[in-house]
């Protein structure tokens, strides 16, 4: 399990970096959609099943599908690659860098203050329902009028 | 080595059968179409014409595979891989008998529809890389089609989860003893039918690869066995969706004890598979528009109801 995540920690952090420095946007979003099955494994192994398989349903099955289909939309071709190309200069990186460094070296400080040796917990669907619907049900309403709402406006900007 | 569930024997039973059934379908399909169309069908090569699969095998693995120059090399080719591999893993979770399974997962019915919306990436990569018109109208309207119908096919499995408290297909299977789930989930039954012809686009939903409209949609650039690999993906993905029926609502497995376990499981999932050739040969096409406001208008809120009828039974009993 200890090489598994390792594995899956390593794809996920390659991936993610092939993101930021894939010009052809269409292998750009095949990474993510990579880095993102990977965490979801890394989920998997942590004890957390469920927050794996709808990290695999919600992020790479359906939002990344809907990326997909602006892009197919927009047709993009030669001329934006070279665009990218062009942008991604050396110094491109260097406020990115700057920002990463900085929370890297946070979290770094905050999981050295962590005990180290933590038992993996498995948590299963039921425990994560019942945290949902019980102590944290008004979070969960309050994210399903913003959902609403946002399926609202979009119905009405398509009818226009 | 006896069969049991996840050695290795059986998880080679299981990959061999189900990829060898799938090929033996394009037969048992241009079989039973052309006797529901009083035609003869493939009756030269072999038996009954049963060594067709063969001949068609030997042509497609000798046929030039060609990636057009225009194409996105890397996309085109991982395509139709994608469709064979998430719908192998599918079959991962189904319990086909007592003792046969390739692993026992509670989160079984989750996976798969996790594996279903990957699914969805080949059509769209089929489409996107062959850089075609026809091929990519195909996979847009695949994209649009196979990311609504997973919406109502995840909401009617959930009477089924809420009825027997579980994710896992061999406890969904277990707990239909009494009684099959077809009986309380009949319209969750018939939802998810419609969505498993749906997202395995068969016909009367082929949209995607309608011939008579946009060539061959998605895979129209595709040839040799890539495009073989569309094809046994798409009766790889009707085999998933009667094996899925059969587990989820007519009681896996279970059946009188003069056959063994498994016959009444090939028997149920059998009859599904012929069904769904009839739709093939009895249904027309619908428009595009009319699949999609089908959908969301009608199978939608449908699915809804049955949910919260179901939930509201549950908790009054």
């Amino acid at each position: 399990m200890t090489l598994l995540f390792y594995l899956a920690g390593a794809i996920a952090i390659l991936a993610t970096f092939a993101v930021i420095v894939q010009t052809n946007i269409v292998h750009a979003l095949l990474y993510l959609i990579l880095s993102l099955l990977a965490v979801a494994a890394i989920f998997y192994v942590l004890g957390a099943p469920f927050a794996a398989v709808l990290e695999a349903i919600v992020y790479a099955g359906a939002i990344l599908v809907l990326f997909l289909f602006v892009i197919m939309m927009l047709n993009l071709g030669q001329h934006t690659r070279d665009q990218e190309k062009g942008w991604l200069t050396g110094r491109m990186f260097l406020a990115p860098g700057v920002m990463s460094a900085l929370l890297l070296g946070q979290l770094l400080n905050v999981l050295s203050q962590v005990d180290q040796d933590m038992a993996v917990t498995r948590v299963g669907v039921m425990e994560v329902s019942a945290l949902l619907f019980g102590p944290y049900v008004l979070a969960v309403e309050l994210a399903s009028i913003l959902l609403l709402a946002g399926l609202v406006s979009a119905y009405h900007l398509a009818k226009r | 080595m006896a069969l049991e569930v996840g050695s290795g024997l059986t998880i080679g039973l299981i990959l061999g059968t189900v990829i060898v059934f799938a090929a033996m379908l394009i037969w048992v399909e241009r079989r039973l179409l052309s006797f529901w169309q009083e035609r003869l069908g493939p009756n030269r090569v072999g038996p009954f014409g049963l060594l067709q699969v063969v001949a068609d095998m030997i042509k497609i693995f000798t046929k030039e595979d060609w990636v057009p120059p225009f194409a996105d090399r890397v996309s085109f080719v991982i395509a139709p891989a994608i469709i064979m591999t998430v719908i192998l893993l599918s079959f991962a979770v189904i319990p086909f008998a007592p003792n046969i399974g390739v692993i026992e997962s509670n989160i079984g019915v989750l996976f798969i529809l996790a594996m279903a919306s990957l699914g969805a990436y080949s059509v769209m990569l089929g489409g996107l890389s062959s850089d075609n018109k026809y091929a990519l109208l195909g996979s847009l309207r695949a994209a649009a089609q196979m990311v609504s119908y997973e919406v109502f096919m995840g909401i009617s499995l959930l009477g089924v989860v809420a009825l027997s408290g579980s994710f896992n297909l061999r406890t969904i299977v277990e707990a239909q003893e009494g009684m099959w789930f077809v009986v309380p989930q009949f319209v969750g039954f018939v939802i998810f039918l419609i969505a498993g012809v749906a997202e395995s686009h068969r016909l009367p939903f082929d949209i995607p690869e309608a011939e008579q409209e946009i060539c061959a949609g998605y895979h129209t650039e595709y040839s040799g066995m890539k495009f073989g690999m569309f094809f046994v993906g798409e009766y790889l993905g009707l085999v998933l969706v009667s094996s899925l029926i059969t587990v989820l609502f007519f009681g896996g497995w279970m059946g009188p004890g003069f056959l063994p376990p498994i016959v009444w499981f090939a028997l149920k999932s059998g009859f599904f598979i012929a069904f769904f050739i009839l739709l093939r040969a009895a249904i027309p096409r619908p428009r595009y528009d009319q699949l999609m406001s089908y959908g969301w208008l009608f199978l939608l809120p449908l699915s809804l109801i049955n949910l919260l009828v179901t939930g509201a039974v549950i908790l009054s009993n």
